[in-house]
C-alpha cells in the first residue's frame, strides 16, 4: 500500500465527487451519504463519461451521459448493463482522505 | 370514618387503579399497599431498557416514596401476604395483618418454570421483576459470559437482546418453529430471526430443553436433540401464569386466573381483582392496555359508579431497539380467512393482513410499522374494509384525503353530491354512466367530462367506480416514479403539498422510500417539487441535480462543457460580442456557434476553466443563459415595430421584459418562449411552449407548442389588448405549470393531461387566482433569480471545479 493524503473529506460534498489527476487518467473520489469514500476510474466503460459528475445514490453512481449505474465498492455495472470500472482502495483517517496510489503513480507500468 | 382498602401487589394495574381512585375520591379511603418486592410501583414494561442499559431503575419508577406519603398510603413493601381471612375481612402477611373493608388482589403473574433437571441451580433466573433484571445485569458484568435464554417469545427476546447489549454471548432456545409464534406468522418470525442474528444473537428454533447442566451452578443447557450450549446464565422466559394461590386458598372462584365479572369483582363482593392475575370472560391479560382499562373500572366500582370492563384487541410491539415489529389480533389461517400480503425483501419489510367476512381481524408487520395503530383501530372497530381493500395494506395515507375511511364516505355520498367541481358533475351522473357500461375512468371522462379538467377528482371517480362495481373494478396500475417508490409523480406532488413535506428526508421517510437516498431518477424530481412548492423552506440540493444544472453548463460527449450567455430577447451589442470572442481566445475554446434560440454557444470548455470564463463574461455584463436547465431557456423575438415595416407591436421589448421577469426560475422541464411582431411569425412563436403573436389589436397568447420529439402548434390561451395583460397571463401560466406538472413533462404534455379549459379557468377567467399565481411566482423569484455564474466566479468555487489533487508529478517509490 502507498497511502497518499489527497485532501480533506469536507472538500467533497456528501453524495458528491471530486477528481484526482494521475499519470494514468483521472480517478473519481466519491463521498457517499453515509460519509464513506470510494475511488474509481473517472471514465464510464460505455462512452467515457465522467462518472465523478454523476448522481450518487446509496453506494452507487449514475453516469451523467447515458445513465449507466455502477456500484462504487466493486466498480461493477448494475442492472442489465455489463462492464466494470477499476476501483482503488481509499479510506478516511482523521477527516483526511487517503488513496492507495500504488497503481496510479508515474513510473509504474500502467 | 374512612373505609379501609387493602391492596395486594404494587404492579402496574394496581398502581393505575390507585391513581384513578384517589383522584376521583381522595378523602374516603385508608389505603394499605402490600408488595412482596421491597419497592413500590415501577413501569415493568420498561425492564427491558433497564436490562439493556438504555434506562436506569430510577427512570422507570412511577410512584416514589413521596407519592405514597402525600396520599397517606401505608406501604408494606417486602412483606408477602400469606392468607386472606374472608370471614373476618383481614389479610395476614409474613409480618402482621391488616383489616379491610374492600380488598383488591393484584398479585400479577408468576413465571412458568419448565420442569427440567437443574432448574433450581444457581445462575438460573426468570425475567419478571427488578430483582430478576438486576440478577441478569450482575451476571453480564463478568466479561465474556455466555447466556442461554429459554423461550423465544416477547419476554425472552427482550431479555436476550438486553443481555447481548450487556456484552454477553447469547443463545435463544425456542420450542416452536419460529420466534414469537403467538404474535408473528412464520414469515415475520423469519425476518425477526435474521435481524436478531445480524445483531449477534444465536437462535435455535425447534429446540426442546432437556436439562440445565451444572454442579453447583448452571454451566450448560442440554437439548433433546443432544445439542449443548455453554451457559453462565440461564434465563427461563417461556411464559407466565396468573398468580392465584392466595385467591385459591381463600376459596374464591378461580379458573386459569381469578374469575372477575365486568365490574372486576370476584366471587366475593368485597374483593376485587385486577391485572395479570385475573380471568375475565375466559380470557387472560398480559399487555398493559387492557390492564389500564381494568384499573379504571376498579376505581369506578369502588366509588360506586357504573362501569364495565370490555376487553379490546391489543397490539404487540417488541421493545428491542431497532427491531420494528407489530402484531395485533388473530392471524391464524382459517377456511373463511383471506390474506393480503406485502413483501419488500430489500428493505426487510413484511406486512400481512388477515381478513374474515370483510373485516380486518389480524395484522402482522415487520420492518415498517407506522400504520400499526390504524390497523389496530380497524380491527377494534370491526370496520367493513371491502371498499378500501385494494389499497388497505398501504395504510391510511392511501385512502384519499378526507380521513381514515374515504371509500365508506364516498359510498355514503348522496347522488346529488358534486364530484367534479370543474365541470359540475354529480355522483348520480357518474353512477348512471357506470351502470350504462362506462367501467373505466377514461370512458367516464369521455361521457360525463368528470375529471376531464384538472384531474384532481380522478381518485374520487375511481372510488365511485369501486363502490359501484365492487369486485369487478380493477384499479389501473399507475406508473411509479422509479424503483425507489410505488408512488406516481402526481401522488408524490399531492402528498408533498398535503402533508407539508419540506425536505428530501421528510419525503422519503413519510412516503416510505425504499432506498436510503433515492436514485438519479427520483432525486431531481423531488428536488424540483420541493423548491417549487416550498421556495422559502426548502434548500436546493445540488447533489440531486443532473450534472448540467449542478455545473451550470452543458456537458458534452467528451466531458467538456458548453457555455451560453443570455442575450435578452436575442439582442446583443459589440461589447458583449467582444467579451465572448476574447473568452474564446483566452481559454482556447474550440467551437463557437449561433444557436436556434438567438444566442451564442461556446463549445468545448474544460470544467476547471468554467468559473474563469464566467467571470470574464460577467465582467462584460453577461449572465448565465440557463441553456442547460429545466427552466426558462430563451425568449426568441423579431425586431417588431423598431425596424420592421410590418411590425404591429414592440415584440423585441416584450420579449426582453418577459425574459427579465422569468429568467432564473426552475420548471418541470425546459421552457422556450417567442414573441413575433406580426402574424408572419418570424420568431416562430407558434411552436414554442409559450408563444405570443402580436397583432394590431393586441396579443395572441398560445401555449403548448412543440418542435422537438413531437411537432405541435400552440393552442390559444387568450387574446389580450395590452402588453401588461400579456405578461400577467404568461407569468401565471408559467407558475401554474411549475406547481402542477410532472417533472420532465413539457407544457404540451401537461396540457394534454389537465386540459386547456382548466388552465384557462385558472389563469384567464379567475383574476384573483391569476394574481395569486403571479404573487407566488414573484416570491420564488425573489430567492431564485440569481446569476449562478456570478455566484460561482469566486476563488472557492474555482477551487471546487478543479481536481482535488494532482498526482501526475508524484513518482512511484
Amino acid at each position: 500500500m502507498n497511502w497518499l493524503d489527497i485532501g480533506a473529506l469536507d472538500d467533497i460534498p456528501r453524495r458528491g465527487a471530486r477528481v484526482v489527476k494521475t499519470a494514468h487518467g483521472c480517478v473519481a473520489i466519491f463521498r457517499t451519504g453515509d460519509d464513506r469514500v470510494f475511488a474509481i476510474d473517472d471514465r464510464c466503460p460505455h462512452k467515457g463519461g465522467p462518472l465523478s459528475e454523476g448522481i450518487v445514490h446509496g453506494h452507487m453512481v449514475t453516469c451523467p451521459l447515458h445513465n449507466r449505474v455502477f456500484a462504487l465498492e466493486t466498480g461493477l455495472a448494475q442492472g442489465a448493463d455489463a462492464g466494470a470500472v477499476t476501483t482503488y482502495p481509499a479510506r478516511i483517517e482523521g477527516g483526511r482522505i487517503l488513496l492507495d496510489a500504488r497503481r496510479l503513480l508515474r513510473g509504474r507500468a500502467a | 370514618m374512612k373505609k379501609k382498602l387493602v391492596i395486594i401487589g404494587a404492579g402496574m394495574a394496581s398502581g393505575r387503579a390507585l391513581e384513578h381512585l384517589l383522584s376521583v375520591d381522595p378523602q374516603s379511603w385508608d389505603v394499605t399497599l402490600f408488595n412482596a418486592e421491597p419497592r413500590g410501583n415501577y413501569n415493568r414494561i420498561m425492564l427491558s431498557p433497564v436490562l439493556s442499559g438504555e434506562k436506569t431503575y430510577a427512570e422507570i419508577v412511577t410512584h416514589d416514596d413521596n407519592w405514597y406519603a402525600r396520599r397517606n398510603i401505608t406501604c408494606r413493601f417486602g412483606e408477602s401476604v400469606v392468607r386472606i381471612d374472608r370471614h373476618n375481612k383481614v389479610v395476614h402477611s409474613s409480618k402482621g395483618s391488616a383489616p379491610y373493608d374492600k380488598l383488591l388482589i393484584a398479585t400479577g403473574s408468576a413465571p412458568f418454570i419448565i420442569p427440567v433437571a437443574g432448574k433450581d441451580l444457581q445462575g438460573v433466573v426468570t425475567y419478571r421483576d427488578m430483582d430478576d433484571t438486576q440478577a441478569m445485569i450482575d451476571a453480564s458484568a463478568r466479561s465474556g459470559g455466555k447466556a442461554v435464554v429459554i423461550g423465544g417469545g416477547l419476554l425472552g427476546l427482550e431479555a436476550a437482546a438486553g443481555l447481548r447489549l450487556r456484552g454477553m454471548e447469547v443463545t435463544v432456545i425456542h420450542l416452536m418453529g419460529h420466534l414469537m409464534e403467538r404474535q408473528l406468522d412464520p414469515a415475520a418470525g423469519y425476518l425477526l430471526q435474521k435481524d436478531l442474528e445480524a445483531r449477534g444473537l444465536r437462535v435455535h428454533c425447534k429446540g426442546a430443553t432437556k436439562a440445565i447442566l451444572g454442579k453447583d451452578r448452571a454451566e450448560a443447557v442440554l437439548l433433546e436433540d443432544g445439542t449443548v450450549y455453554d451457559a453462565d446464565l440461564v434465563c427461563i422466559a417461556v411464559g407466565i401464569r396468573p398468580e392465584t394461590r392466595l385467591a385459591t386458598d381463600a376459596a374464591l372462584d378461580v379458573g386459569r386466573g381469578i374469575t372477575v365479572n365486568d365490574q372486576m369483582l370476584t366471587s366475593d363482593p368485597d374483593i376485587l381483582a385486577v391485572g395479570e392475575c385475573v380471568e375475565h370472560d375466559g380470557q387472560l391479560f398480559g399487555l398493559v392496555a387492557p390492564l389500564y382499562d381494568q384499573a379504571r373500572v376498579v376505581a369506578n366500582t369502588l366509588t360506586g359508579q357504573e362501569a364495565a370492563f370490555r376487553p379490546v384487541q391489543t397490539a404487540t410491539r417488541l421493545k428491542v431497539t431497532g427491531v420494528d415489529l407489530f402484531s395485533a389480533g388473530d392471524f391464524a389461517d382459517g377456511p373463511e380467512r383471506e390474506d393480503i400480503v406485502f413483501r419488500d425483501p430489500a428493505r426487510g419489510v413484511y406486512k400481512r393482513l388477515v381478513i374474515e367476512n370483510d373485516r380486518l381481524i389480524g395484522a402482522v408487520m415487520y420492518g415498517d410499522t407506522v400504520d400499526g395503530s390504524w390497523f389496530s383501530g380497524l380491527i377494534r372497530d370491526g370496520t367493513d374494509i371491502a371498499p378500501m381493500r385494494d389499497t388497505l395494506i398501504f395504510g391510511p395515507a392511501y385512502q384519499g384525503e378526507t380521513g381514515t375511511d374515504p371509500l365508506a364516505a364516498v359510498a355514503a355520498l348522496p347522488s346529488d353530491a358534486e364530484i367534479c367541481g370543474c365541470n359540475g358533475i354529480c355522483k348520480g351522473a357518474i353512477v348512471t354512466a357506470i351502470e350504462g357500461g362506462d367501467t373505466t375512468l377514461a370512458r367516464i371522462r369521455a361521457t360525463t367530462t368528470a375529471s376531464a379538467s384538472c384531474g384532481t377528482c380522478a381518485g374520487l371517480v375511481e372510488q365511485i367506480l369501486a363502490c359501484t362495481l365492487g369486485d369487478a373494478f380493477q384499479l389501473p396500475a399507475a406508473q411509479p416514479i422509479c424503483g425507489c417508490t410505488d408512488l406516481t409523480h402526481e401522488d408524490t406532488r399531492r402528498l408533498i403539498k398535503a402533508r407539508i413535506l419540506t425536505s428530501m428526508p421528510a419525503v422519503m421517510q413519510e412516503l416510505g422510500w425504499k432506498t436510503s437516498c433515492g436514485c438519479h431518477i427520483c432525486r431531481p424530481a423531488l428536488n424540483f417539487y420541493l423548491l417549487a412548492d416550498w421556495p422559502l423552506d426548502y434548500t436546493d440540493d445540488p447533489q440531486s441535480r443532473f450534472v448540467n444544472e449542478r455545473n451550470h453548463a452543458n456537458i458534452q460527449k467528451d466531458g467538456t462543457y458548453s457555455v451560453v450567455p443570455r442575450m435578452w430577447g436575442g439582442m446583443t451589442n459589440p461589447r458583449e460580442l467582444r467579451a465572448i470572442a476574447d473568452a474564446a481566445d483566452k481559454y482556447a475554446i474550440p467551437a463557437v456557434k449561433v444557436t436556434g434560440g438567438q444566442r451564442i454557444d461556446l463549445l468545448g470548455v474544460r470544467k476547471e476553466d468554467l468559473p474563469n470564463v464566467w467571470a470574464d463574461l460577467n465582467a462584460a455584463g453577461l449572465v448565465s443563459g440557463h441553456a442547460y436547465s429545466k427552466g426558462l431557456r430563451t425568449v426568441k423575438t423579431c425586431v417588431g415595430t423598431d425596424f420592421c415595416r410590418f411590425g404591429t407591436q414592440d415584440s423585441t421589448g416584450l420579449g426582453i421584459r418577459l425574459e427579465k421577469r422569468l429568467w432564473g426560475s426552475w420548471t418541470p422541464h425546459k421552457v422556450k418562449l417567442a414573441v413575433s411582431g406580426c402574424p408572419r411569425n418570424c420568431a416562430e412563436a407558434t411552436c414554442k411552449d409559450i408563444g405570443i403573436v402580436c397583432v394590431d389589436s393586441g396579443f395572441e397568447i398560445g401555449v403548448g407548442g412543440a418542435a422537438g420529439m413531437d411537432l405541435k402548434e400552440v393552442e390559444r390561451l387568450a387574446k389580450v389588448a395590452t402588453e401588461a395583460e400579456a405578461i400577467d397571463l404568461t407569468v401565471a401560466f408559467f407558475q401554474l405549470y411549475r406547481e402542477h406538472a410532472k417533472y420532465l413533462d413539457r407544457p404540451y404534455k401537461w396540457l394534454a393531461k389537465v386540459g386547456l379549459d382548466w388552465v384557462r379557468a385558472q389563469v384567464v377567467d379567475d383574476p384573483e387566482n391569476r394574481a395569486a399565481l403571479i404573487e407566488r411566482f414573484d416570491l420564488s423569484q425573489s430567492l431564485y433569480q440569481r446569476d449562478p455564474w456570478a455566484d460561482r466566479a469566486t476563488p472557492k468555487a474555482q477551487a471546487e471545479f478543479a481536481p482535488m489533487a494532482d498526482l501526475t508529478q508524484e513518482a512511484a517509490e
